[in-house]
């Protein structure tokens, strides 16, 4: 394998990795103020199937981008008021709410289907994308790749560095004693809950708008729930949900890989990867049960009802 | 002035009610849905519930649908009992679909009489291996039964699209992605003259009552109910969370994998890529729909095939996406889980003056 096709296939690997660590780093955020939020799936294809409608209709790809975070934002809402309010399953949730998503998408975008539009081009950043071999895998995508990396970085800040991560991380692992001290849970718990909406909205819009570029039903083939392993994955750290979309990345094009290295598999056989190499890795990560329980946010699915306080 | 106030007990009364208040509801959302793309509400009510029961045909067609969602909804009311997350009903059933088969084509040229019971009986365990290993994994390695589940339908699913375009493709088929037709001798035969009702219909109705008997008259069920009820005390009392979980699991996956083979054998005749259009998720609402009782799931089965069937109609009577399905079940799950919050809570009027 020459060094050309090593440099594409990591190009290829961050790309193919982004939609993970948008969702996923919505997802962390969710799941570290103890809400499990199975519904991924669906409002990753709603962000996809409004981001690329809007884009259609003003033919402005950052219009797009708007209108599936706002699209994203209002289905976790659905969820929120179910689960923060009404106390419903987290679970049953969820999946009512992949359900919905999945039906609603194919439903609104069944006019546009095999339509294409301009997506974002790629920029090169000035002196960056010169350094040798790093600045072709990382400095030459489009925007919402750079995008990905300061909102990952500023997570990073934000969680481990700042008041916000601190509340946020009092609400996950003991909801009690974060009231106790005034803060408002379920109030932190609706606006991760949002943030989570949001960034499923942005990574659904990296599908359609960036990824392929169009629209199709059910395009986003798991990547919702591909990413809330990533969280197990990333052991709940913001930093290590990169490293883990990336690698999810190179799996998922690893037939790319194996054309390279002259070898002939099913193209059918092959697209099973990402989701084996979900089971095993989680297998791997979940086997030591002490570690697991250790990393968890405490209350993570356990609902929270402030009249229950005495 | 409305406020809401707990309940001291959960009410049996909204247990029973919040299921036929959800689907209510969905309707009503349904009526607006289409009043707002300009279709009559009327009209639409009439393709989603009324048009579905309108013919014999139709009828039969209704059963033929409902048959794979209860088969995998009994099965799930049971492992969501024994608090098994199990999503993983879709690729159980396309596991048994492959499974079964591929039994069936090795049959093809064969009068024996064990055909049909071989295919059957294959699919049934290969429904079982696709539930076993999610189990294993979850009891050996403690892995989260919900993701690996949904990761081993995606994994089905391509094994599936593999077999087709692969080693159990019609060597005479054109190049199609699908097998070759069964022969006559592993089909289930068909119970009513000019409708597609199977015996796999009746297996499902049977399994409901088998799952009702367990869970409502058996010392097993007893366990199962009193494990999902609480954890703690079902330990104390000294029953074994692992056998249960296996037991469980490796019912739903037969229930689902005998789904799957019964919809290759009995209204498609042969394995195509799309055995299921979605029946394994749905069957997750009609197990909640239900109440996670066997004998409500046949109800809830029965109308999660009428909007089946209705979504149908929409689409070829008033051209609306076939879509529009899958989003009126995930409707309905949100309102099913809204109304629930009346089991434990109620509206209370008071005075104000009191206050």
């Amino acid at each position: 394998m020459d060094s050309d096709l090593i440099v594409q296939i990591l190009f290829a690997a961050i790309k193919t990795g982004t939609p993970l660590l948008f969702i996923a780093l919505g997802e962390v955020i969710c799941e570290k103020s103890g809400t499990l939020n199975l519904g991924q799936e669906g409002m990753m294809l709603m962000g996809a199937v409004v981001g690329f409608l809007a884009a259609y209709g003003t033919g402005s790809a950052g219009l797009g981008v708007l209108a599936a975070m706002l699209m994203g934002a209002l289905m976790s809402m659905i969820f929120a008021v179910l689960v923060l309010h009404l106390g419903a399953n987290q679970v049953a949730t969820g999946l009512a709410l992949t359900i919905f998503g999945t039906g609603l998408s194919a439903f609104i975008g069944s006019g546009v289907v095999g339509q294409t539009i301009q997506g974002f081009q790629p920029i090169a950043i000035p002196f960056l994308s010169d350094i040798p071999f790093l600045g072709r895998i990382l400095f030459n995508h489009d925007i919402l790749v750079y995008f990905s990396f300061v909102m990952t970085f500023a997570l990073i800040y934000i969680v481990n560095k700042t008041r916000i991560g601190l509340i946020l991380k009092a609400v996950g692992e003991n909801p009690h004693a974060a009231n106790a001290i005034g803060i408002k849970v379920l109030r932190v718990r609706y606006l991760a809950v949002m943030f989570g909406g949001i960034m499923a909205g942005v990574s659904g819009a990296y599908m359609s708008l960036v990824y392929t570029p169009m629209w199709v039903e059910n395009m986003t083939a798991g990547r919702g729930w591909i990413a809330l392993a990533l969280v197990v994955f990333a052991s709940w750290r913001v930093g290590r949900i990169m490293l883990g979309a990336y690698l999810f990345g190179l799996a998922s094009i690893m037939h790319l890989v194996l054309q390279g290295l002259g070898w002939s598999i099913s193209p059918n056989l092959l697209a099973m990867l990402p989701y084996v190499a979900t089971v095993i890795v989680m297998v791997i990560i979940s086997a030591d049960r002490f570690k697991e329980k250790l990393l968890a946010p405490r209350s993570l699915g356990k609902p929270f009802d402030p009249r229950n306080m005495a | 002035m409305i406020r809401i106030q707990a309940r001291t007990e959960p009410s049996s009364l909204m247990k029973v009610a919040s299921p036929l208040l959800a689907i209510t509801l969905t309707l009503i959302f349904g009526c607006i849905l289409f009043s707002a793309i300009g279709k009559s509400p009327t009209q639409a009510l009439h393709v989603l519930l009324i048009a579905p029961l309108a013919d014999s045909y139709n009828i039969g067609e209704m059963f033929v649908k409902m048959g794979p969602l209860l088969l995998c909804a009994v099965g799930l009311s049971l492992c969501y009992r024994a608090n098994m997350w199990n999503i993983g009903a879709e690729g159980q059933l396309l596991a048994g679909a492959l499974g079964g088969s591929a039994v069936a084509l090795y049959f093809i040229d064969s009068e024996s009489s064990f055909a049909l019971p071989m295919t059957l009986l294959a699919g049934i365990i290969s429904g079982m291996l696709w539930a076993a290993m999610p189990t294993f994994l979850k009891l050996k390695y403690n892995s989260n039964l919900i993701l690996t589940t949904i990761m081993f339908n995606y994994i089905a699913l391509y094994l599936l699209i593999w077999a087709v375009h692969g080693p159990l493709r019609d060597p005479e088929g054109f190049g199609f992605p699908e097998s070759a037709l069964f022969s006559d001798n592993t089909l289930l035969p068909v119970l009513f003259e000019s409708s597609r009702i199977h015996l796999g219909i009746v297996f499902a109705l049977i399994s409901g009552v088998i799952g009702w008997f367990i869970l409502s008259k058996t010392h097993l069920g007893f366990q199962i109910r009193v494990f999902g009820a609480d954890e703690p005390a079902a330990r104390y009392a000294g029953f074994s969370g692992k056998k249960l979980s296996w037991l469980v699991m490796l019912f739903a996956g037969a229930l689902a994998g005998l789904a799957g083979v019964s919809e290759t054998t009995g209204p498609i005749g042969q394995l195509v890529p799309n055995v299921s259009p979605g029946y394994g998720y749905s069957a997750i609402i009609v197990a909640y729909l239900g109440r996670l009782h066997p004998l409500g799931a046949i109800l809830a089965a029965v109308f999660m095939a009428v909007l089946y069937m209705g979504g149908d109609l929409a689409q070829i009577e008033m051209g609306i996406p076939v879509a529009v399905v899958s989003m009126f079940q995930g409707v309905l799950l949100f309102f099913l889980l809204a109304c629930d919050f009346f089991i434990n809570n109620r509206l209370a009027f008071t005075n104000q003056a009191t206050n």
